[in-house]
């Protein structure tokens, strides 16, 4: 899964040391990587800490949809590979958690963060998932923006972000491929099977273009994050190359993209296609999407009425120290 | 009524010759074969259950760390599940595909122990369970290495590699909750307590586990009692916890007669393969 950045980058600040800003931006145009140790300006740090903190709480919140469907899976090959797929995204979620904390903020806090609403995760996630066929347009549409988003980030100027993309888009690929199959076997399948495919596309269609983020017009912090690496596409030319990817899978397998301005534009050489209702995206960022709240419900919940389990480990793990300590 | 050929003297002296070849009925299940079924459901259906009420658990762990381990055991039952279940259908031969099997029997053709279809109720009774039935199911798949069915043997080598790690990392956990807080103690005592009921089961003894012992197909459970004992033993004394007191042993769940749960975990687990019965996914 991925999330695009929903937060106002930092403006570098003016007390940074010229000659270490002017030797990193050198760095960072020649493509370098930039590792823990390194000095950084503050703006990048808080920048890329916000991004892939907010693209492991992406992975986190994922699990819930999908996790709505394990026990349901209609058959047991079904059900291992959405097992597997789930489990992929807390592996996912793990270590780009990790790879956040090489910025010098701990798991706890960013955590803190994301159940007090402080930090945001994709917004694809506040959607709930009503059919088999939405494991199928999850995999298919949500992973594959995903793919899109993070194949570029392997390049990323941070070292620890750029690695772990490495080992998360091949899983990723996984993922699309199998969401992919399930919607091609259903849109095959019967009358029933076929209503489900094409409304779970009709409906997770738009917001899956919402998940590259804001307009370029309206996404302030491309520039900087560009110049710095920590980007490497805008968010329209993603969704771009999304739309075009995508209409043929649908068209091979019999499906129709729900939007009626789509249509391929030889001149430019890709799909135009209909506005992104903005005003949905930006009401679900702020927190409004249709269940959102049982998403941070659910979070909040498995934190906090576990919360016993973490401090008997703790607690547990002090005894065995003092324990050696004494003998 | 169409004409039919008539029997010709030739056909008459041919079938007095022909010796005689069987009753009239569908070919015979041997009776092997119907035990061995059985005991297959056996297995298959305690990884399935216990693979499935693993699976609610995902994303509401109380940790990433344990969500992941929760998951990769839920994997690895699904996975013991489908081997077993398949090849029970094999061993069957009625048609039915292990998929039939998971998701077209009811209540009373389900063979899993009462144990697998406890509720997970908090992670300290999940993890009871867990160890409870992992350091059976090791034992139990470490005999059935030896099994004269080769394709049993060969699903137990590799299942006993994963459910030994079931075992290890239950085992920590109950150490962990036990000898951890005052309440983690106390949520840990009872999770063992709920649990500790269904053991007797696991070490029942009823006419096709013992057939398909003395085939040398199946597990002789009587022969690891003891070692069962000690070791959940042992690890309840390092968790500085008690080991619960016996009761009269609940049995059933071999013949179909499960607790009131297993109804419940199989609504939801069937439910897209009975509303739509014509179709595949």
């Amino acid at each position: 899964m991925y999330t695009a950045e929903l937060q106002k980058t930092a403006r570098i600040a003016s007390t940074e040391d010229p000659d270490k800003l002017a030797a990193f931006e050198a760095r960072v145009a020649a493509d370098e990587f930039i590792e823990p140790k390194d000095w950084m300006p503050e703006a990048y740090r808080r920048t890329l800490t916000r991004q892939i903190s907010q693209h492991a709480h992406s992975e986190i919140v994922g699990m819930l949809p999908e996790g709505n469907w394990i026990s349901r899976a209609p058959s047991l090959r079904r059900k291992a590979i959405l097992l597997a797929k789930v489990q992929d995204e807390a592996g996912h979620g793990l270590y780009l958690y990790s790879a956040a904390e090489t910025l010098g903020t701990s798991r706890q806090e960013m955590i803190e963060a994301l159940h007090s609403g402080k930090a945001k995760y994709s917004t694809i996630f506040n959607y709930p998932t009503l059919t088999w066929a939405d494991i199928g347009a999850i995999g298919w549409l949500v992973d594959g923006a995903a793919i899109m988003n993070q194949v570029p980030l392997q390049r990323t100027s941070y070292g620890p972000y750029a690695r772990a993309m490495v080992r998360v888009c091949k899983e990723e690929s996984f993922h699309q491929r199998q969401g992919y199959e399930i919607m091609m076997h259903l849109a095959a399948g019967t009358v029933e099977q076929k209503r489900m495919a094409q409304d779970a596309l009709n409906r997770w269609w738009w917001p899956s273009l919402m998940m590259f983020g804001p307009p370029d017009e309206n996404s302030p912090n491309t520039e900087q994050s560009m110049r710095w690496r920590i980007k490497r596409d805008t968010n329209d030319d993603l969704r771009q190359k999304f739309v075009d990817i995508t209409k043929p899978q649908a068209d091979a397998i019999g499906l129709n993209v729900p939007d009626p301005d789509l249509r391929w534009n030889e001149e430019k050489g890709g799909h135009d296609f209909g506005e992104v209702d903005w005003d949905e995206f930006y009401a679900v960022v702020k927190g409004e999407g249709p269940v959102a709240k049982e998403r941070m419900k659910a979070r909040r919940d498995a934190w906090e009425q576990n919360a016993w389990v973490r401090e008997a480990a703790d607690a547990y793990a002090q005894k065995q120290i003092r324990k050696r300590e004494a003998a | 009524m169409p004409s039919l050929p008539p029997i010709r003297p030739e056909d008459e002296a041919v079938a007095k010759v022909r010796g005689n070849t069987g009753a009239f009925d569908a070919p015979p299940v041997a009776e092997e074969d119907r035990v061995r079924f059985d005991y297959l459901l056996r297995l298959g259906d305690d990884s399935l259950i216990l693979g499935q009420r693993l699976s609610e658990y995902c994303g509401h762990a109380p940790s990433v760390e344990v969500d992941l381990s929760l998951a990769n055991m839920g994997l690895d039952l699904i996975g013991q599940a489908t081997h077993f279940l398949e090849y029970a259908s094999k061993v069957e031969g009625a048609g039915r595909d292990g998929d039939a099997l998971a998701f077209r029997r009811d209540v009373l053709d389900f063979r899993n122990c009462w144990l697998v279809e406890q509720p997970n109720g908090d992670f300290a009774q999940t993890m009871a369970r867990q160890f409870l039935f992992s350091t059976w199911q090791k034992l139990l798949f470490g005999q059935l290495t030896a099994s004269a069915d080769e394709m049993i043997a060969a699903i137990a080598a590799k299942a006993v590699k994963e459910v030994t790690y079931h075992e290890e990392l239950s085992a920590e956990w109950v150490i962990r909750l036990g000898d951890g807080t005052d309440e983690s103690r106390r949520r840990m005592k009872e999770g063992l307590d709920w649990n500790w009921r269904f053991i007797p089961e696991l070490f029942e003894m009823d006419e096709i586990a013992a057939e398909m012992t003395s085939r040398g197909i199946g597990a002789d459970v009587g022969s690891f009692r003891e070692e069962y004992d000690r070791k959940v033993r042992a690890v309840i004394e390092q968790a500085t916890l008690e080991v619960p007191s016996d009761q009269r042993p609940i049995l059933g769940g071999r013949r179909g007669h499960h607790s009131e749960n297993l109804g419940h975990i199989l609504a939801p687990m069937q439910y897209l393969q009975r509303t739509y019965p014509d179709a595949t996914w």
